[in-house]
């Protein structure tokens, strides 16, 4: 390349970047166009989630009756026959009053405060390993039983768009807003430093006594 | 060298020593060995035969003495992995950065594989212009930032709610990593879209298998949220949400939305599976919080631990990682007599806000058993509290936001346990 197109091209360089500078400084409120709108289809595709004012829910229904087979065939496995859990999967049925106790089971009856979850997130992310796979009338029908099946609808129920309004679940007020910064303001204090406490520090549990540390020692080993 | 300069060094050095109540000599007491090392006499393999040429690993991996270095979990603690969790093993590293390859997994329907010209990224709800993005649109978008951040799953720690449960701090703290992010804004996005007044909530979704979802208000979303493609220089690992992140700064792991694909924009909360039945704190009195999102001041002593106990007698550095989702860690204490006195550690290296501190305490061991604790206070004040005054406000069934202090016991063989002290 000769001198005087290197000196051409460093000047249009010099140029460019100036006009980059111009258009920059004349930037309007709004920036330079970039990706592309959402086409309705695309949004629709994509939307899923649903709110518990009902908001987004499809149109369909499902039965309980319809929903006692889907399950037996695309849940059991995995959340009992009866909701109850297997193995170590999430129980779904159940666990009233359990709350206060010293294994408290956060079932869609005891613990979930809002029927619209379920739909939500059993469309969204069930069964495991085949997620999105439901249509809108399976996923009412597979709603509905798991509702029956925590005494919340009768025998016949039918759960759709409507009906889905009625479903009240019996733990929608034991929820409230994060208060640390108030029940326990406390701990925004000055730290002791120094003989914080009479006695001296007893060792009052071990985690040796539960054994349960998988055993580092099995790690791979050093050629 | 003058006498006067020799003295004021001296001086130097027990002046810096005594802020962590120590005194270091100006030079220490050696003995030579019985007989000389064959590791200097001998000449060694290595210092004699040609090594591995460049580009034996095109992309280069530790060594292989290094091999215990690796995440790992716990068998009994979920059925399937592809819904688990894999822990950083924090007490083999140093610094306030993790590796990429050893950050903490939590999937909860495996890592999504996304070819990268495959994803898509859309904003729509409350927006005046719904619209779609290709990754290489987001790159070529202005106003790209880089900002390091840690990410605590909110239940880390959860297992030890009802007592010392776990022997390692790999297991008991070992959900959490401290990451540098390179990507953009959400504002830069929704000024794009035009978030519409009635706008107060973003739905964040994964194109995972789990769908994953988080409610996250407005406010905090255009305050630093943030969508990363890039962690610690190269592109996000597939177990981290390769193509695209979301980062929710200070705020419990599970927001962090991996394999981000859709931001709705609503008037309300979406009242999500991880954001009722999951991921809310049961009380003692049966009722739960409901939207804890900020990681309280957290500290942890990696060095010693029940992983990493003491050798041997002599000099020992302790060490330890610090950090706080309301601000910037402002200090740290440890104890050695379980939290009796406390003397502040020695904080090196960067102190942002919402990111790890290392902390060092250097010290002598004469073998007599210590009972290790350290105690993190962030710029708003908070300062970590014990387990047992957490239980007090909280009862043990919470599962979630355990920042309790962490106690360990120095045996006086070296070994060391995870304990709980009155």
């Amino acid at each position: 390349m000769s001198k005087f197109r290197k000196l051409a091209l460093g000047g249009a360089l010099l140029a460019f970047a100036a006009g980059a500078a111009l258009a920059q400084q004349a930037a309007p409120a709004r920036p330079a166009p970039l990706g592309r709108v959402a086409l309705p289809e695309e949004i629709a595709a994509w939307d899923i989630a649903i709110r518990p004012d009902g908001k987004n829910l499809p149109p369909g229904k499902g039965s309980v009756k319809q929903g006692e087979k889907l399950y037996g065939e695309q849940c059991a496995i995995c959340h009992g026959e009866f909701g109850e859990g297997a193995g170590n999967f999430p129980v779904l049925v159940g666990g009233e009053g359990s709350l206060t106790g010293p294994a408290p089971t956060k079932s869609i009856g005891s613990y979930w405060p809002y029927a619209s979850t379920s739909f939500d997130y059993i469309r969204r992310a069930m069964p495991f390993g085949n997620a999105q796979s439901l249509t809108p009338d399976e996923t009412y029908a597979i709603v509905a039983f798991l509702l029956n099946q925590n005494n919340l609808v009768g025998d016949d129920f039918v759960l759709s768009k409507e009906s889905f309004a009625s479903v009240q679940l019996p733990n929608r007020d034991g929820f409230y807003e994060d208060d640390r910064e108030t029940a326990e303001k406390h701990f925004w204090r000055e730290p002791c430093m120094k003989d914080c406490a009479k006695e001296p520090a007893k060792v009052t549990s071990r985690a040796r006594s539960l054994d349960v540390t998988p055993d580092s020692k099995d790690g791979p080993k050093v050629e | 060298m003058t006498e006067h300069s020799v003295h004021r060094r001296a001086f130097l050095a027990a002046a810096a020593g005594a802020g962590a109540g120590l005194v270091t000599p100006a030079r220490a007491q050696t003995t030579p060995a019985a007989k000389p090392d064959p590791l200097i006499t001998l000449v060694q393999p290595w210092n004699q035969q040609l090594g591995d040429g460049v580009v034996t690993a095109p992309y280069g991996v530790p060594s292989k003495f290094e091999k215990n270095v690796v995440r790992r979990d716990v068998e009994w603690l979920t059925v399937r992995k592809e819904s688990s969790v894999s822990f950083t093993p924090l007490h083999e590293l140093d610094g306030v950065i993790t590796p990429n390859g050893l950050c903490f997994e939590r999937h909860h329907g495996g890592v999504a594989e996304i070819e990268p010209s495959k994803h898509r990224l859309m904003i729509h709800g409350l927006v005046d212009t719904p619209l779609v993005f290709t990754m290489d649109e987001l790159k070529r978008m202005p106003g790209r930032v880089n900002r390091a951040y840690f990410l605590e799953c909110a239940a880390n720690s959860g297992m030890e709610w009802k007592g010392a449960q776990l022997n390692g701090c790999q297991f008991t703290h070992g959900m959490v990593h401290n990451v540098w992010y390179v990507g953009l804004p959400l504002k830069a996005l929704f000024d794009r879209a035009g978030v519409k007044p009635a706008g107060k909530w973003v739905l964040a979704e994964g194109a995972d298998a789990a769908g994953m979802t988080r409610s996250i208000p407005m406010e905090k979303a255009l305050n630093d949220c943030m969508i990363a493609w890039n962690m610690n220089g190269e592109a996000l690992r597939p177990e981290n949400g390769y193509p695209l992140r979301l980062v929710v700064p200070g705020w419990e792991g599970n927001m962090w939305i991996k394999w981000l694909r859709r931001l709705e924009i609503g008037d309300k909360p979406w009242e999500q599976r991880e954001e009722t039945s999951k991921y809310t704190d049961l009380m003692a009195n049966g009722k739960a919080r409901h939207f804890t999102w900020v990681m309280d001041a957290k500290s942890i002593v990696t060095n010693p631990s029940p992983q990493a106990p003491l050798r041997q007698k002599g000099p020992q550095v302790l060490s330890g990682l610090a950090w706080s989702g309301r601000g910037s860690v402002k200090r740290v204490d440890v104890s050695f007599d379980g939290g009796r006195n406390w003397v502040a550690a020695r904080i090196d290296g960067p102190v942002m806000p919402l990111s790890f501190v290392r902390f060092y305490v250097d010290f002598d061991w004469d073998g007599r058993e210590l009972l290790i604790q350290s105690r993190a206070m962030d710029d708003t004040g908070y300062v970590q509290p014990t387990k047992d005054e957490l239980r007090a406000v909280r009862g043990v069934n919470s599962i979630y936001h355990n920042n309790g202090i962490q106690t360990w016991l120095v045996r006086g063989d070296g070994e060391t346990e995870n304990v709980e002290v009155s």
